[in-house]
Protein backbone atom coordinates (compact mmCIF):
# COMPACT_ATOMS: atom_id res chain seq x y z
CA UNK A 1 0.00 0.00 0.00
CA UNK A 2 2.96 2.31 0.84
CA UNK A 3 4.75 1.63 -1.80
CA UNK A 4 1.90 2.11 -4.56
CA UNK A 5 1.49 5.54 -2.27
CA UNK A 6 5.18 6.60 -2.88
CA UNK A 7 5.42 4.81 -6.49
CA UNK A 8 1.91 7.60 -7.60
CA UNK A 9 3.66 10.40 -5.43
CA UNK A 10 6.19 10.09 -7.56
CA UNK A 11 4.77 9.86 -11.00
CA UNK A 12 2.32 12.75 -10.22
CA UNK A 13 3.84 15.52 -11.72
CA UNK A 14 5.08 13.40 -14.39
CA UNK A 15 1.61 12.96 -15.21
CA UNK A 16 0.10 16.03 -14.51
CA UNK A 17 2.54 17.30 -16.72
CA UNK A 18 1.21 14.44 -19.10
CA UNK A 19 -2.32 15.43 -18.54
CA UNK A 20 -2.38 19.26 -18.25
CA UNK A 21 0.50 20.35 -20.23
CA UNK A 22 2.58 21.91 -17.39
CA UNK A 23 6.04 21.89 -19.28
CA UNK A 24 6.06 25.24 -19.95
CA UNK A 25 7.73 26.61 -23.01
CA UNK A 26 9.63 29.47 -23.38
CA UNK A 27 6.88 32.16 -23.05
CA UNK A 28 8.56 35.28 -24.23
CA UNK A 29 7.76 38.73 -22.13
CA UNK A 30 5.35 39.86 -24.31
CA UNK A 31 5.10 37.82 -26.96
CA UNK A 32 1.43 37.95 -26.87
CA UNK A 33 0.84 41.64 -26.06
CA UNK A 34 0.36 42.23 -29.54
CA UNK A 35 -2.97 39.93 -30.42
CA UNK A 36 -3.70 40.33 -27.49
CA UNK A 37 -4.17 43.95 -27.66
CA UNK A 38 -5.38 42.97 -31.30
CA UNK A 39 -8.03 41.17 -29.71
CA UNK A 40 -9.05 44.36 -27.24
CA UNK A 41 -9.21 46.72 -30.47
CA UNK A 42 -11.87 44.30 -32.07
CA UNK A 43 -13.83 43.82 -28.99
CA UNK A 44 -13.64 47.84 -28.71
CA UNK A 45 -14.57 47.62 -32.64
CA UNK A 46 -18.12 46.06 -31.79
CA UNK A 47 -18.82 48.41 -28.78
CA UNK A 48 -18.71 50.90 -31.80
CA UNK A 49 -20.86 48.82 -33.83
CA UNK A 50 -23.56 49.00 -31.07
CA UNK A 51 -23.37 52.75 -31.23
CA UNK A 52 -23.26 52.79 -35.11
CA UNK A 53 -26.66 50.35 -34.83
CA UNK A 54 -28.28 52.61 -32.43
CA UNK A 55 -26.93 55.89 -34.60
CA UNK A 56 -28.88 53.90 -37.74
CA UNK A 57 -31.99 52.73 -35.74
CA UNK A 58 -32.45 56.26 -33.94
CA UNK A 59 -30.92 58.53 -36.43
CA UNK A 60 -34.02 59.77 -38.13
CA UNK A 61 -35.73 60.46 -34.12
CA UNK A 62 -35.64 64.20 -34.34
CA UNK A 63 -38.87 64.31 -31.98
CA UNK A 64 -39.65 67.96 -34.04
CA UNK A 65 -36.15 69.19 -32.86
CA UNK A 66 -33.20 69.58 -34.88
CA UNK A 67 -31.67 67.46 -37.62
CA UNK A 68 -28.17 67.19 -38.70
CA UNK A 69 -28.94 69.93 -41.46
CA UNK A 70 -29.61 72.03 -39.19
CA UNK A 71 -26.94 71.21 -36.89
CA UNK A 72 -23.67 70.52 -38.47
CA UNK A 73 -21.14 72.31 -39.82
CA UNK A 74 -19.19 70.44 -42.24
CA UNK A 75 -16.27 72.59 -42.83
CA UNK A 76 -15.29 72.24 -39.31
CA UNK A 77 -15.91 68.37 -39.64
CA UNK A 78 -13.32 68.75 -42.46
CA UNK A 79 -10.89 70.61 -40.33
CA UNK A 80 -11.61 67.83 -37.69
CA UNK A 81 -10.97 64.74 -39.96
CA UNK A 82 -7.92 66.81 -41.08
CA UNK A 83 -6.87 67.01 -37.43
CA UNK A 84 -6.96 63.30 -36.89
CA UNK A 85 -5.69 61.97 -40.39
CA UNK A 86 -2.67 64.48 -39.81
CA UNK A 87 -1.82 63.05 -36.04
CA UNK A 88 -1.98 59.57 -37.81
CA UNK A 89 1.37 59.88 -40.06
CA UNK A 90 2.63 62.21 -37.58
CA UNK A 91 2.61 58.85 -35.03
CA UNK A 92 3.76 57.01 -38.49
CA UNK A 93 7.05 59.11 -38.02
CA UNK A 94 7.32 58.42 -34.75
CA UNK A 95 7.46 54.46 -35.00
CA UNK A 96 10.00 55.17 -37.65
CA UNK A 97 11.89 57.36 -35.70
CA UNK A 98 11.53 54.22 -32.67
CA UNK A 99 13.11 51.64 -35.03
CA UNK A 100 15.60 54.08 -35.67
CA UNK A 101 16.51 54.24 -32.04
CA UNK A 102 16.18 57.62 -32.09
CA UNK A 103 14.91 58.67 -28.41
CA UNK A 104 14.61 62.16 -29.15
CA UNK A 105 13.07 62.31 -31.82
CA UNK A 106 10.05 59.82 -31.06
CA UNK A 107 8.93 61.75 -28.54
CA UNK A 108 8.69 64.77 -30.68
CA UNK A 109 6.64 63.21 -32.92
CA UNK A 110 4.54 61.59 -30.54
CA UNK A 111 4.47 65.29 -29.09
CA UNK A 112 3.33 66.86 -32.40
CA UNK A 113 0.65 63.25 -32.37
CA UNK A 114 -0.69 64.87 -28.94
CA UNK A 115 -0.81 68.63 -30.94
CA UNK A 116 -3.10 67.32 -33.61
CA UNK A 117 -4.89 64.87 -31.15
CA UNK A 118 -5.71 67.81 -28.79
CA UNK A 119 -6.73 70.25 -31.68
CA UNK A 120 -9.40 67.21 -32.54
CA UNK A 121 -10.15 67.46 -29.37
CA UNK A 122 -11.01 71.09 -28.70
CA UNK A 123 -12.66 71.40 -32.40
CA UNK A 124 -15.36 68.67 -31.10
CA UNK A 125 -15.62 70.11 -27.79
CA UNK A 126 -16.39 73.40 -29.09
CA UNK A 127 -18.80 71.90 -31.63
CA UNK A 128 -20.51 69.89 -28.68
CA UNK A 129 -20.67 73.23 -26.60
CA UNK A 130 -22.63 74.88 -29.83
CA UNK A 131 -24.97 72.45 -30.25
CA UNK A 132 -25.67 72.70 -26.52
CA UNK A 133 -25.93 76.07 -26.60
CA UNK A 134 -28.64 75.61 -29.25
CA UNK A 135 -30.34 73.45 -26.83
CA UNK A 136 -29.83 70.51 -29.29
CA UNK A 137 -28.19 68.37 -25.98
CA UNK A 138 -28.29 64.90 -25.99
CA UNK A 139 -32.25 64.72 -24.49
CA UNK A 140 -33.45 66.45 -27.14
CA UNK A 141 -33.93 63.59 -29.33
CA UNK A 142 -33.46 60.07 -30.20
CA UNK A 143 -31.14 61.26 -33.17
CA UNK A 144 -29.02 63.81 -30.81
CA UNK A 145 -28.77 60.58 -27.77
CA UNK A 146 -27.51 58.00 -29.97
CA UNK A 147 -25.19 61.05 -31.87
CA UNK A 148 -23.52 62.26 -28.89
CA UNK A 149 -22.96 58.76 -27.70
CA UNK A 150 -21.18 57.77 -30.45
CA UNK A 151 -18.97 60.86 -31.41
CA UNK A 152 -18.73 61.14 -27.82
CA UNK A 153 -17.16 57.67 -27.24
CA UNK A 154 -14.60 58.00 -29.99
CA UNK A 155 -13.56 61.05 -28.55
CA UNK A 156 -13.48 59.90 -25.13
CA UNK A 157 -10.89 57.05 -26.70
CA UNK A 158 -9.03 59.80 -28.09
CA UNK A 159 -8.80 61.10 -25.05
CA UNK A 160 -7.47 58.21 -23.21
CA UNK A 161 -5.61 58.02 -26.02
CA UNK A 162 -3.91 61.61 -25.23
CA UNK A 163 -2.69 59.84 -21.80
CA UNK A 164 -1.48 56.78 -22.68
CA UNK A 165 0.79 59.10 -24.96
CA UNK A 166 2.00 61.67 -22.93
CA UNK A 167 2.63 58.56 -19.95
CA UNK A 168 4.22 57.45 -22.68
CA UNK A 169 6.40 60.45 -23.64
CA UNK A 170 7.33 60.22 -19.74
CA UNK A 171 8.52 56.95 -19.85
CA UNK A 172 10.69 56.76 -22.93
CA UNK A 173 12.27 59.97 -21.12
CA UNK A 174 12.67 57.97 -18.00
CA UNK A 175 13.73 54.65 -18.94
CA UNK A 176 14.65 55.11 -22.98
CA UNK A 177 13.64 53.36 -25.66
CA UNK A 178 13.43 49.74 -23.65
CA UNK A 179 11.55 46.80 -25.61
CA UNK A 180 8.38 46.75 -22.98
CA UNK A 181 8.39 50.51 -23.91
CA UNK A 182 8.48 50.20 -27.93
CA UNK A 183 5.74 47.53 -27.41
CA UNK A 184 3.65 49.98 -25.99
CA UNK A 185 4.54 52.36 -28.63
CA UNK A 186 3.19 49.72 -30.98
CA UNK A 187 -0.06 49.13 -29.01
CA UNK A 188 -0.48 52.77 -29.19
CA UNK A 189 0.09 52.62 -32.94
CA UNK A 190 -2.66 50.19 -32.81
CA UNK A 191 -4.81 52.00 -31.04
CA UNK A 192 -4.40 55.64 -32.60
CA UNK A 193 -5.25 54.47 -36.35
CA UNK A 194 -7.61 52.23 -35.28
CA UNK A 195 -9.51 55.50 -33.72
CA UNK A 196 -8.79 57.17 -37.01
CA UNK A 197 -10.60 54.19 -38.75
CA UNK A 198 -13.62 54.34 -36.70
CA UNK A 199 -13.75 58.08 -37.58
CA UNK A 200 -13.82 57.51 -41.24
CA UNK A 201 -17.39 55.67 -40.34
CA UNK A 202 -18.27 58.72 -38.06
CA UNK A 203 -17.84 61.49 -41.18
CA UNK A 204 -18.87 58.98 -43.19
CA UNK A 205 -22.28 57.77 -41.93
CA UNK A 206 -23.02 61.13 -39.28
CA UNK A 207 -22.29 64.14 -40.77
CA UNK A 208 -21.95 63.32 -44.44
CA UNK A 209 -24.67 61.46 -45.11
CA UNK A 210 -26.71 63.48 -42.32
CA UNK A 211 -26.07 66.26 -44.56
CA UNK A 212 -27.56 64.71 -47.97
CA UNK B 1 6.18 31.52 -33.60
CA UNK B 2 7.61 29.40 -30.31
CA UNK B 3 10.38 28.86 -31.86
CA UNK B 4 12.02 32.56 -31.77
CA UNK B 5 13.48 32.73 -28.16
CA UNK B 6 14.57 36.59 -28.04
CA UNK B 7 11.62 38.30 -27.27
CA UNK B 8 13.25 41.55 -28.80
CA UNK B 9 13.30 39.36 -31.91
CA UNK B 10 10.17 38.06 -31.55
CA UNK B 11 8.38 41.04 -31.82
CA UNK B 12 10.84 42.40 -34.66
CA UNK B 13 9.57 39.87 -36.70
CA UNK B 14 5.85 38.87 -35.91
CA UNK B 15 5.22 42.86 -36.52
CA UNK B 16 8.19 43.38 -38.38
CA UNK B 17 6.43 45.32 -40.98
CA UNK B 18 5.79 48.74 -38.74
CA UNK B 19 6.06 49.92 -42.77
CA UNK B 20 8.52 52.43 -43.86
CA UNK B 21 8.17 55.92 -44.54
CA UNK B 22 6.86 55.84 -48.27
CA UNK B 23 4.31 52.96 -46.86
CA UNK B 24 3.17 56.42 -44.76
CA UNK B 25 3.31 58.50 -47.09
CA UNK B 26 1.34 57.09 -49.76
CA UNK B 27 -1.43 55.94 -47.09
CA UNK B 28 -1.38 59.46 -46.00
CA UNK B 29 -1.81 60.79 -49.96
CA UNK B 30 -4.53 57.85 -50.30
CA UNK B 31 -6.18 58.80 -47.43
CA UNK B 32 -6.27 62.74 -48.12
CA UNK B 33 -7.95 62.19 -51.50
CA UNK B 34 -10.52 59.68 -50.06
CA UNK B 35 -11.37 62.20 -47.89
CA UNK B 36 -11.20 65.23 -49.89
CA UNK B 37 -13.70 63.88 -52.52
CA UNK B 38 -16.67 62.78 -50.22
CA UNK B 39 -16.47 66.06 -48.84
CA UNK B 40 -16.49 67.78 -52.11
CA UNK B 41 -19.13 65.66 -53.62
CA UNK B 42 -21.45 66.33 -50.27
CA UNK B 43 -20.86 70.06 -49.98
CA UNK B 44 -21.25 70.68 -53.63
CA UNK B 45 -23.88 68.61 -54.63
CA UNK B 46 -22.08 67.95 -57.94
CA UNK B 47 -23.78 65.04 -57.44
CA UNK B 48 -27.97 65.79 -57.86
CA UNK B 49 -28.87 62.50 -57.01
CA UNK B 50 -28.59 61.85 -53.39
CA UNK B 51 -29.22 57.78 -53.21
CA UNK B 52 -26.34 58.19 -55.73
CA UNK B 53 -24.16 60.54 -53.77
CA UNK B 54 -24.52 58.43 -50.51
CA UNK B 55 -23.31 54.99 -52.48
CA UNK B 56 -20.43 56.70 -53.72
CA UNK B 57 -19.47 58.26 -50.41
CA UNK B 58 -19.98 54.81 -48.62
CA UNK B 59 -17.66 53.37 -51.21
CA UNK B 60 -15.06 56.17 -50.72
CA UNK B 61 -15.37 55.10 -46.77
CA UNK B 62 -14.98 51.42 -47.77
CA UNK B 63 -11.78 51.75 -49.54
CA UNK B 64 -10.42 54.56 -47.12
CA UNK B 65 -10.58 51.78 -44.37
CA UNK B 66 -8.76 49.18 -46.39
CA UNK B 67 -5.71 51.91 -47.34
CA UNK B 68 -5.95 52.54 -43.48
CA UNK B 69 -5.81 48.94 -42.07
CA UNK B 70 -2.84 48.28 -44.52
CA UNK B 71 -0.98 51.55 -44.76
CA UNK B 72 -1.39 52.11 -41.00
CA UNK B 73 -2.28 49.33 -39.19
CA UNK B 74 0.10 46.55 -41.41
CA UNK B 75 -2.61 44.13 -41.62
CA UNK B 76 -0.97 41.11 -43.16
CA UNK B 77 -2.03 37.85 -43.72
CA UNK B 78 0.99 36.47 -41.66
CA UNK B 79 0.85 38.49 -38.73
CA UNK B 80 0.51 36.25 -35.71
CA UNK B 81 0.17 33.22 -37.73
CA UNK B 82 -3.07 34.54 -39.34
CA UNK B 83 -4.70 35.40 -36.17
CA UNK B 84 -5.13 39.03 -36.78
CA UNK B 85 -7.11 38.68 -39.66
CA UNK B 86 -9.18 35.57 -38.18
CA UNK B 87 -10.13 37.90 -35.54
CA UNK B 88 -10.81 40.85 -37.90
CA UNK B 89 -13.00 38.60 -40.48
CA UNK B 90 -14.66 37.06 -37.16
CA UNK B 91 -15.40 41.07 -36.32
CA UNK B 92 -16.58 41.98 -39.39
CA UNK B 93 -18.91 39.17 -39.28
CA UNK B 94 -20.53 40.00 -36.21
CA UNK B 95 -20.33 44.09 -37.16
CA UNK B 96 -22.22 43.34 -40.72
CA UNK B 97 -25.10 40.71 -38.65
CA UNK B 98 -25.45 43.59 -36.04
CA UNK B 99 -25.90 46.82 -38.16
CA UNK B 100 -27.79 44.97 -41.03
CA UNK B 101 -29.65 42.65 -38.43
CA UNK B 102 -30.44 45.98 -36.16
CA UNK B 103 -31.51 48.58 -39.33
CA UNK B 104 -33.69 45.40 -41.15
CA UNK B 105 -35.59 44.22 -37.78
CA UNK B 106 -35.99 48.37 -36.76
CA UNK B 107 -37.09 49.35 -39.73
CA UNK B 108 -39.96 46.97 -40.49
CA UNK B 109 -41.03 47.55 -36.84
CA UNK B 110 -41.14 51.51 -37.35
CA UNK B 111 -42.62 50.51 -40.79
CA UNK B 112 -45.45 48.46 -39.28
CA UNK B 113 -46.61 50.84 -36.40
CA UNK B 114 -49.86 52.33 -36.02
CA UNK B 115 -49.44 55.75 -37.27
CA UNK B 116 -50.35 58.04 -34.18
CA UNK B 117 -52.47 60.91 -33.77
CA UNK B 118 -52.04 63.57 -31.31
CA UNK B 119 -55.19 62.33 -29.74
CA UNK B 120 -54.19 58.84 -29.57
CA UNK B 121 -50.59 60.39 -27.71
CA UNK B 122 -52.81 61.75 -25.39
CA UNK B 123 -54.95 58.35 -24.84
CA UNK B 124 -51.35 56.83 -23.67
CA UNK B 125 -51.12 55.37 -20.09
Amino acid sequence: MTATAIKTELSQPQLQAAFYDLNEHDHPEGGSTMLGFWMYLMSDCLIFAMLFAAYGVLGGSFAAGPGPKDLFELPLVAVNTAMLLFSSITYGFAMLAMEKDKKGATQLWLLVTAVFGASFLAIELYEFANLIHEGATPMRSGFLTAFFSLVGTHGLHVTFGLVWLFTLVVQIGKKGLIPANKRRLMCLSLFWHFLDVIWIGVFTFVYLMGML
Amino acid sequence: MSDHVHPNHHLDDDHGSHGSLRDYVIGFILSVILTAIPFWLVMTGAIADKSTTALVVMAFAAVQIVVHMIYFLHMNTKAENGWTVMALIFTIVILVITLSGSLWVMYHLNHNMMPMTAHDMGQLP
